[in-house]
């Protein structure tokens, strides 16, 4: 093992920028295409008997069926496998079903998750009211309540998931300290890191042993294309106790393979793999996995210029008569400012939670009233977009759900786009004199 | 599976089938640093088509007990001892890297008990690096990170592994780091570093020897291998073009392909201890 070359030097293994236009794929082992080509296809042909034989039986790596892996959305996996410093990842048809798998491939009915009480609302509901349909039942913790995650574990408990950065209102897992806590109980974290994408924070390096995306918001980026991933870290040890038997003992549906023993760091993902993908079938179409790909090859220059824009936009909305408060981590007095120095050096990303004087009432008047930003229910796009969350994305909260969630009627959320800030600036502008006809009308 | 050695606990894979007597004994043995894991698409092949399979862990690494052991000679003598323990009297053995020092000594030694050596990325002597011999024994996890950089080719740097969803040098890395450092990849480094018989050793072995070497492999280079060949035997050599020394990884299927054609044609399954 002598490299004279490499004597005294630093590993020259590849940087960000570079994995997010490259990992993941060869061209000289495909034809030369420089682009990564899209197989749009089912299936595979099989060399001969042996050959199928040997791909079911998890003896040699390849593709069976699109619903199992494809050679495009592998690409795309080992990309951002690459990005988040991950062993493996397993891509999904949407960021619902990368949660919904992840879950699945840990827990059996009976079984227990601790959840961060701050989520997109979708997320919220699949806990509170879908999973329990399964069997496996959820205690939410406010996400600043670190030692709540820990009072909150119970025997059954087979992992803590939770939004970094919650949906809407912007509040902090501490992540190193609820990473301590999920291993001194034995159990992995999950944690999904959309708002962030690997190029703000990459959870792994921070303790998480699972990271979940939605690939739709800022990795694809361009507001084109539904995608999921999970990404395993591959330093949870499964076998440390009793808790994950279908990880740690022979698999009955693969010739009593144990995932554990036979694949170690990417056991999880290839039992998510195996299983789930083979038993819920929530696959990436191949066209979908492209796109994603496009916008993975800009992230980093998008995500500086999506955060730099939403610097800005807090410094206006923080100094704007209109707007009663703000929530964003660069605020230096958000609670979790400093925690957020910590985690995300590379910026606090791009989305605002902000009130609106006049409450529930100006909020849809903003809404109503501004033309660039879109009003709609996503975020992650390079447009700018807006939407009330206690009238949309968490309509099916109760009051006291919402309450619990952090939510407000006067909270607006801001998914900052790419576009020049001035026009972003004076769009609002236009919403929040709207905003304020209302009141003048109701004060009369 | 787990079993004792000389009073030791050790795991080894069986390539997920279960362990039988009646089957032909193939022993794999990992490089410096790793684990059993490394083997998961050439083990699981064998298991499946008439062999009974042992990728062992080494002391102290992986999901086995003991201590790392601290020279090849002993290392050499673990594997004799591993093919006694499990009730066996002779066996083919495969290794790679810090695994073709320890198999070739093996076989060197106990010539009637080894029926073939395959050889992975192998050498005749593997003097290491002092900056990266020295990283390891100071447990720094820079000497794994310039591990997985110098032993991956293309396949590695940029990706394509044949396992759809797997990124080659987290998941070495991840490996390289699943026990502590120094113990692990710190004693194989300078254990690789003092071992000196090994162009001796190669000239005693007479049985049917493969050495598979990589173009791209910079940590045991294709002109180290064959000076290693060249000296055992009726050696046959294949070479892998595009392929760095992570070979049984990055370039899984056609170092099956090769590993096949030799084991089964030197080895059949047929024959039964």
């Amino acid at each position: 093992m002598t490299d004279k070359k490499n004597k005294g030097t630093d590993p020259k293994t590849y940087k960000f920028d570079t994995l997010s236009l490259h990992a993941g794929y060869q061209p000289h082992k495909n034809a030369g295409s420089r682009q990564v080509p899209i197989y749009q296809t089912t299936s595979y042909l099989f060399d001969d008997v042996d050959h199928a034989a040997a791909l079911f039986n998890l003896e040699r790596g390849g593709h069976i069926y699109s619903r199992i892996s494809n050679p495009t959305v592998a690409v795309l996996e080992e990309r951002v496998a690459a990005l988040e410093g991950g062993t493996a990842a397993l891509a999904t048809s949407s960021g619902m079903s990368a949660i919904f798998l992840a879950v699945m491939t840990l827990c059996e009915s009976g079984d227990h998750l601790v959840v961060s009480s701050q989520l997109y609302g979708g997320t919220v509901n699949l806990f509170r009211l879908t999973l329990p349909k399964f069997g496996i039942k959820c205690t939410f913790v406010k996400p600043r309540d670190t030692d709540g995650f820990k009072k909150a574990i119970q025997k059954n408990t087979k992992g803590i998931f939770g939004e970094l950065v919650g949906n809407p209102g912007n509040e902090l897992m501490n992540m190193p300290e609820i990473a301590k806590i999920a291993h001194d109980a034995g159990i992995p974290l999950i944690v999904d890191a959309t708002y962030q994408t690997p190029y703000l924070c990459k959870p792994i390096n921070h303790g998480a042993d699972i990271v979940v995306h939605s690939l739709t918001k800022w990795m694809a980026g361009h507001g084109s294309s539904m995608a999921g991933i999970l990404v395993e870290g591959g330093n949870f040890d499964w076998m440390q106790n009793d808790k994950f038997p279908t990880m740690t003992t022979p698999y009955e549906g693969y010739h009593g393979l144990s995932f554990a023993e036979e694949f170690g760091p990417t056991a999880f993902t290839m039992k998510a793999r195996a299983e789930g993908m083979r038993d819920f079938g929530p696959c990436l179409s191949p066209q979908n996995a492209w796109n994603v790909l496009q916008g993975i090859e800009t992230l980093s220059v998008r995500m500086q210029k999506h955060c730099s824009n939403a610097e800005k936009m807090v410094e206006y909305l923080l100094s704007h008569e209109s707007v009663a408060w703000v929530s964003h981590p660069s605020v230096p007095d958000h609670p979790d400012h400093e925690l957020a120095k910590k985690l995300l050096p590379n910026g606090k990303g791009s989305m605002i939670a902000f009130g609106i004087k006049g409450g529930k009432e100006a909020g849809e008047a903003f809404i109503n009233n501004v033309k660039l930003a879109s009003h709609l229910a996503n975020v992650g796009d390079t447009r700018t977009l807006v939407i009330h969350p206690a009238s949309a994305t968490h309509s099916q909260m109760d009051e006291a759900t919402l309450k619990f969630a952090g939510l407000s009627h006067d909270m607006i959320r801001l998914s900052v786009g790419i576009e020049d800030i001035e026009d972003i600036k004076n769009d609002f502008e236009s919403g929040f004199r709207a905003a304020r006809k209302p009141r003048l009308v109701s004060n009369q | 599976m787990k079993f004792k050695v000389n009073g030791t606990e050790v795991f080894a894979s069986t390539g997920g089938r279960p362990f039988d007597k009646k089957k032909p004994l193939i022993i794999f043995v990992h490089g410096s640093g790793l684990t059993h894991m490394t083997w998961v698409l050439q083990t699981r092949y064998f298991a499946f088509h008439g062999y009974s399979v042992l990728a062992v862990d080494m002391p102290g690494h992986g999901l086995s007990g003991g201590e790392s052991l601290k020279s090849i000679e002993d290392m050499a003598d673990w594997v004799k001892d591993v093919i006694e323990s499990v009730g066996y009297k002779e066996a083919s053995l495969v290794g790679h890297s810090q695994g073709c020092l320890v198999t070739m000594e093996c076989a060197s030694r106990y010539p009637s008990i080894i029926k073939t050596l395959s050889l992975m990325g192998g050498a005749g002597a593997i003097p290491m690096n002092p900056e990266l011999l020295s990283l390891a024994e100071n447990n720094n996890p820079k000497a794994v990170d310039l591990m997985m950089d110098w032993a991956h080719g293309p396949a590695g740097h940029f990706g394509g592994h044949p396992v759809p969803g797997l990124y080659h040098i987290n998941t070495g890395g991840m490996l390289a780091k699943s026990r502590t450092i120094k113990n692990t990849l710190g004693v194989d480094f300078r254990a690789c570093d003092n071992y000196k018989n090994g162009f001796e050793a190669a000239k005693k072995i007479k049985i049917p020897t493969l050495s598979i070497l990589a173009t791209g492999d910079k940590m045991c280079p294709v002109k180290e291998g064959k000076k290693l060949a060249d000296l055992i035997e009726g050696s046959k050599v294949e070479i892998i073009d595009n392929c760095g020394h992570m070979m049984l990884l990055e370039e899984a299927d056609r170092v099956l392909k090769v590993l096949k054609q030799f084991i089964t044609t030197n080895y059949p399954a047929k024959i039964s201890n």
